[in-house]
């Protein structure tokens, strides 16, 4: 029910709507991983996938956004299936992955914002090194570019209320893994097929 | 004959004239086989579904009261905001304008028809919007294409919100001896607004040869302006008896509806132009976005609108 009302308040401010450009939505097990912009990120992929895929796909939502207020907690974990993360978490180099990692090993679908913070460019900034170690430790697992487009007009930083601008969610072609890429290369490479989303080559 | 006999037959009569297009759409998709007359019919056929679903919508609206009426509008503003301005490239600091665009002079612009507040009604986008927008802005401290940002706002809001709003507002006028026929004058406003578009469409497509305006519109042709708009011409008057127009003059008003029109679609399609795009969006399939349907009406209506104040009231 809480859904339906999400999906409609989303379709009716923001549109939303899903393109599949070079992937077609499918059961299959995923990274999708997106620019990030806007408060509305999370909730824009969510309500883009079909209804079957929406189970079984899981939101990357920082915890000191999403965690906040019992509303919001309860949306984002029983509606959105998000699993929060901590983004001041200190530790050794993927030490914040373990969430992550739960969800990839139970063959569940991830939203990764590899950004991690919301950007106020059209074109996304540097990635952080999370998709990298879980491109290697689960080969398997398909990688999606997804754009966002527009977010960060609707909801800029900093603001209290979106306004209605109409957002696209892009899907890409899967992003191929090289064998032997150094981490760094492979970051830059991700970053830029989320990029070449960004002039939408259908409308 | 009472009003809803007159409504009741007027929808009647568009829907046999929609089931006459369907049933020449659907001879047309058996016909014709080359690729590109089937975009064409395929085009063609989705447009008039579109239609069905409109027609339903405002028929609804109407059986339903003023007050559903009016929402319809607010709704239809809303859209076609939403269209100008995703197309339109602001950025964050104009958040603050556009909230007050969105949240509150839009809601307050349909609330003064529901009040029947004629005198704010007529000021409030073009002064108190004209006031605020700019001051919002510059709160924000960012100078860069100030003006230009704040007239795209501005201009958006006297289309989508102002310009459509005096559709509704023909249902708080007070014709004497004519009560609660504001809905009548809407039917006849929409109906020669939007007939004069397919009329230009089909007059286009079987007749078109001159250009109107190449650089601007290549769609629109001298043909289908003159065979669309005399046909909507002749439709305006053959409705004369749901108004209080006489059959000539009830053609003016059409004429007046055509032509604002037809300068609508120009502008409009000067706009898009400018900014790259075929069309508005993509809601409304085989149309383009709502906007691409309420171009013409925008323009039409604050006109018509005056013009039936002016003489009838």
């Amino acid at each position: 029910m809480i859904d339906l009302v999400l999906i409609g308040l989303t379709r009716f401010l923001v549109g939303g709507q899903a393109r599949w450009i070079g992937a077609s939505p499918d059961m299959r097990q995923r990274i999708y991983f997106a620019n990030h912009a806007s408060h509305l990120d999370t909730l824009l992929i969510w309500s883009a996938l079909p209804r079957q895929l929406r189970g079984s796909t899981h939101p990357i939502a920082a915890a000191d956004y999403w965690g906040k207020g019992k509303v919001r907690r309860h949306i984002a974990l029983k509606v959105l299936n998000a699993v929060l993360v901590d983004r001041a978490t200190q530790g050794p180099p993927g030490a914040a992955l373990a969430p992550l990692r739960g969800v990839l090993a139970e063959g569940e679908s991830l939203v990764l914002f590899p950004e991690g913070t919301r950007g106020n460019e059209r074109l996304p900034g540097p990635f952080k090194s999370g998709l990298y170690w879980l491109s290697q430790e689960f080969p398997e697992v398909e990688l999606i570019p997804t754009y966002l487009d527009n977010p960060s007009r609707a909801f800029p930083k900093g603001t209290f209320l979106p306004v209605p601008i109409s957002c696209t969610v892009r899907f890409g072609a899967p992003l191929l893994r090289r064998a032997g890429e150094e981490k760094d290369a492979f970051l830059d490479r991700a970053r830029a097929a989320v990029g070449a989303l960004a002039s939408d080559p259908v409308s | 004959m009472s009003l809803t006999d007159k409504l009741f037959i007027l929808f009647g009569g568009i829907c046999a004239l929609l089931g006459i297009a369907s049933a020449i759409g659907f001879a047309l998709s058996r016909k014709v086989t080359s690729e590109n007359g089937r975009a064409t019919v395929d085009n063609l056929n989705a447009r008039i579904r579109a239609w069905w679903v409109m027609v339903a919508i405002f028929a609804l609206s109407f059986g339903l009261g003023r007050g559903v009426t009016v929402v319809l509008f607010a709704l239809t503003s809303f859209y076609t905001l939403r269209e100008f301005i995703s197309l339109t490239p602001t950025r964050g600091a104009d958040h603050l304008p556009l909230v007050a665009a969105f949240y509150v002079l839009l809601p307050l612009q349909y609330w003064l028809i529901w009040t029947d507040w004629y005198a704010l009604f007529t000021i409030l986008v073009p002064v108190y919007g004209f006031l605020l927008l700019p001051s919002l802005a510059a709160l924000k401290g960012d100078a860069d294409a100030f003006l230009l940002r704040v007239s795209r706002i501005q201009w958006g809001l006297m289309l989508t919100v102002y310009c459509i709003s005096h559709a509704p507002a023909l249902l708080t006028l007070d014709i004497p001896g004519r009560p609660r026929e504001g809905f009548l004058l809407l039917f006849f406003l929409i109906t020669v607004a939007q007939f004069s578009d397919v009329m230009q469409y089909v007059f286009g497509k079987l007749f078109g040869r001159t250009k109107v305006a190449p650089v601007i519109s290549p769609s629109k042709t001298v043909e289908g302006l003159v065979g669309g708009g005399l046909s909507a011409v002749a439709a305006g008057a053959g409705l004369w008896w749901i108004t209080p127009f006489t059959p000539l003059e009830a053609a003016a008003m059409a004429l007046a509806i055509v032509a604002m029109g037809f300068l609508g679609g120009l502008s409009l399609s000067a706009v898009k132009r400018s900014m790259g795009v075929k069309d508005w969006g993509t809601m409304i399939s085989g149309h383009g976005g709502v906007l691409d349907r309420m171009d013409s009406l925008s323009f039409a209506a604050p006109v018509f609108f005056h013009l039936t104040r002016y003489f009838y009231t």
